[in-house]
């Protein structure tokens, strides 16, 4: 059967072709374009002039959009390990749960997919503002705890003050993993509904205990569903947008703010360019350190 | 039927002594049932397993053998009953406090890791210091034959050494009993043979109750010193491979171990020291040697192993042959040679009674050129000995 659709040459063009064409006008050429722009210069309002400078680049590697790089790197990486120490117990939990719960489980995981991250982002701050529902719950019970002192004759606590949870690091690192959840836990579910329950079962059976079973047998063989779901998220936040552009203040600027910027305000494109092959060629390492994991793995028969 | 049925029956030869088993059970299951939703995986179980047996959990596939395993090492919690281990009830412990090893199907080799530290995995868990720790790996890495192999991962290991690291990581430990969950069923005839007395060998040696369940009853019978039958939950019966065989308690037992004839038949006489059974698909009734507990007129089967029935040439219209143990008449059937098969070792014949009935026997082929020269649509004489067939009241 293999052999007859690679020798129907036409059929396979038919179905191969278009898909191809697409990626090569809507993807590959306008990246060739971008990539171009990162070497030319501003001319006009509208004009760039491609003459070959890595002004860009220098431009672009100097300590200020250096900082912003790492900070971005330190926030995408923050926000990668808590979704991946939140997600490794959901993801076990998914995993050992019966059939039927699974399912519903894994329904729930899929959700926030099916509305739109703006609203979610949105719905974020309405949680997390001044007078959002994290406050006015800290609120109600901070009262009652001064009430409940008045009444035992102690002095009652003073006046309520709200937690600024919005607009600084704190809330773009709580939005992250709020978004990049499911994409941590889908691969790591995936990595541990496959692994053989046995391996388990003799770990226990040898004398380990469930927290020594989880870290000498079970974190070792999921390496590679850890790796994919590290790299999925991490790649993701590293060039995250909205979600700072919307919970972030003055001092939460990720790189990808910064490149919107020069696209838009600054209209600055060829510098904009330049960062976002940057951005890009972060995203490359990132791909060959999970290969290798990945095929660290392979190697070990897992 | 609760109990198991006594492991000897009436007129079964007393059980052979066996040295290196001792007195004291070691394993006991009082009352053990397992329900699984709806459905009875283990139905009322008892059963005492004593030290040094190597005991075999024989039953087709869904019949609650493993069930009763991982009862044992703890990954299932009995619904009702107990499970006592050296007297004292397991129920409390979980699978990393008792003191059973298992050898699981698929052998659970860890992948990650030297084989080396795969059999020390378990003595680090216990907190065996680093030089005893060594000395121990090595020591059953040389009794399953595998000394030397220390330093290789599990992927570049056979099938069959696989197994030997997880016989050794469970040997190591020194468990007080050794589980083996169908221990031979995923290597190849050839090796499954060897691995067999390899197994019984290892097992005299090391001195350690072991547990095997298997679905090969030639596996059972080739290595268990005590087998016990399960089928659908039920413990049928419990005994020697020998017994089992020779004195099965039930048609289940009968079909399932080994091969046999069935014939469904009325009780026709019952004394103290002989037995007849009609039985509509025998021309002859069937004379036995010795008495059966049963009421007279009831419906009794009666097993006859291919083995046990002998063969002789017939000429057409020649009066029956009589058997010397048996009175005139009974315990021959005359029948045709339908179909032929040969093994090489021996031969299976199958011979069609008059009634149209097909009946197997086997003959030994003792000589290399047969004398006798059966051939198909022969006219023949099937007889039995009083002593041969088994007579099943269930």
């Amino acid at each position: 059967m293999e052999q007859s659709w690679r020798q129907a040459k036409t059929a396979f063009a038919a179905i191969a072709v278009p898909p191809l064409v697409w990626l090569l006008l809507f993807f590959l050429v306008p990246l060739a374009v971008i990539w171009a722009y990162s070497f030319g210069e501003n001319v006009g309002p509208v004009t760039i002039d491609l003459t070959g400078t890595f002004a860009n680049y220098m431009r672009a590697l100097e300590p200020l959009y250096l900082q912003i790089f790492w900070k971005s790197i330190i926030i995408a990486g923050l926000t990668t390990l808590l979704c991946l120490i939140i997600g490794f117990p959901v993801a076990l939990a998914i995993a050992f749960a019966s059939p039927r719960m699974k399912a519903w489980l894994l329904l729930l995981i899929m959700l926030p997919f099916w509305t739109n991250l703006l609203i979610r982002t949105f719905a974020l701050i309405a949680v997390l503002r001044e007078n959002g529902y994290i406050n006015f719950t800290l609120e109600w019970l901070w009262n009652n705890a001064s009430g409940l002192m008045t009444l035992l004759g102690l002095q009652p606590l003073g006046e309520f003050e709200p937690l600024t949870l919005l607009y600084n690091n704190f809330a773009v690192v709580v939005g992250l993993v709020y978004v990049h959840l499911p994409f941590m836990v889908l691969p790591l579910y995936s990595a541990l509904d496959r692994m053989d329950r046995s391996l388990m079962e003799a770990s226990l059976d040898l004398g380990a205990g469930h927290m020594r079973t989880i870290l000498l047998v079970v974190v070792p063989l999921a390496a590679p569903g850890i790796a994919s779901g590290v790299l999925i998220t991490f790649i993701p936040a590293l060039g995250a947008y909205l979600t700072p552009d919307l919970l972030g203040g003055t001092d939460s600027q990720m790189i990808a703010n910064v490149i919107e910027r020069q696209f838009k305000r600054a209209n600055d494109w060829p510098f904009g360019a330049a960062l976002s092959f940057l951005l890009m060629y972060l995203t490359f390492i990132a791909i060959a350190v999970q290969a290798l994991v990945q095929r660290r793995g392979e190697r070990r028969g897992t | 039927m609760t109990d198991a049925a006594p492991a000897t029956p009436s007129n079964a030869p007393a059980p052979k002594a066996q040295p290196h088993v001792k007195d004291n059970a070691i394993i006991r299951f009082e009352n053990i049932t397992k329900r699984f939703g709806k459905v009875v995986a283990v139905d009322n179980v008892n059963l005492e397993i004593r030290e040094g047996e190597f005991f075999a959990l024989l039953g087709p596939s869904g019949c609650g053998k493993t069930t009763l395993l991982r009862m044992l090492a703890g990954f299932e919690t009995p619904s009702e009953g107990r499970v006592l281990i050296d007297g004292k009830d397991v129920a409390p412990l979980p699978p990393n406090k008792r003191p059973v090893n298992m050898v699981f199907q698929s052998y659970a080799v860890f992948p990650h890791m030297k084989v080396a530290d795969n059999v020390g995995y378990g003595l680090k868990m216990d907190g065996v210091d680093g030089g005893e720790t060594k000395r121990r790996v090595e020591e059953a890495l040389d009794l399953v034959k595998l000394g030397g192999f220390g330093d290789r991962m599990p992927d570049q290991l056979s099938g069959g050494q696989r197994q030997r690291v997880a016989l050794a990581r469970a040997l190591v430990k020194r468990p007080r009993v050794l589980l083996l969950d169908e221990p031979l069923s995923a290597l190849d005839a050839k090796l499954r043979d060897q691995m067999r007395s390899e197994l019984t060998s290892l097992q005299e040696k090391v001195g350690i109750t072991f547990i095997m369940v298997t679905h090969d009853q030639d596996e059972a019978l080739a290595i268990a010193t005590r087998c016990a039958v399960m089928n659908r939950g039920l413990l049928t019966q419990v005994a020697t491979p020998s017994d089992l065989y020779e004195f099965p308690n039930s048609r289940f037992v009968a079909d399932f171990v080994g091969s046999v004839n069935m014939f469904e038949g009325v009780l026709d006489k019952d004394e103290q020291d002989h037995a007849i059974v009609r039985a509509p698909e025998l021309a002859a009734p069937v004379y036995l040697d010795h008495g059966v507990t049963g009421a007279k007129g009831s419906t009794v089967w009666v097993a006859l192993r291919p083995e046990k029935i002998e063969m002789h040439k017939r000429a057409e219209g020649q009066a029956a042959m009589k058997m010397e143990d048996a009175p005139e008449g009974a315990n021959v059937v005359p029948g045709i040679i339908r179909d032929i098969v040969y093994l090489g070792s021996e031969t299976i014949f199958e011979v069609e009674l008059d009634g149209g009935r097909r009946v197997k026997t086997f003959r030994s082929n003792l000589t290399r050129y047969d004398q006798e020269d059966f051939t198909w649509d022969e006219p023949v004489w099937l007889a039995w000995h009083a002593c041969s067939p088994a007579v099943l009241l269930s």
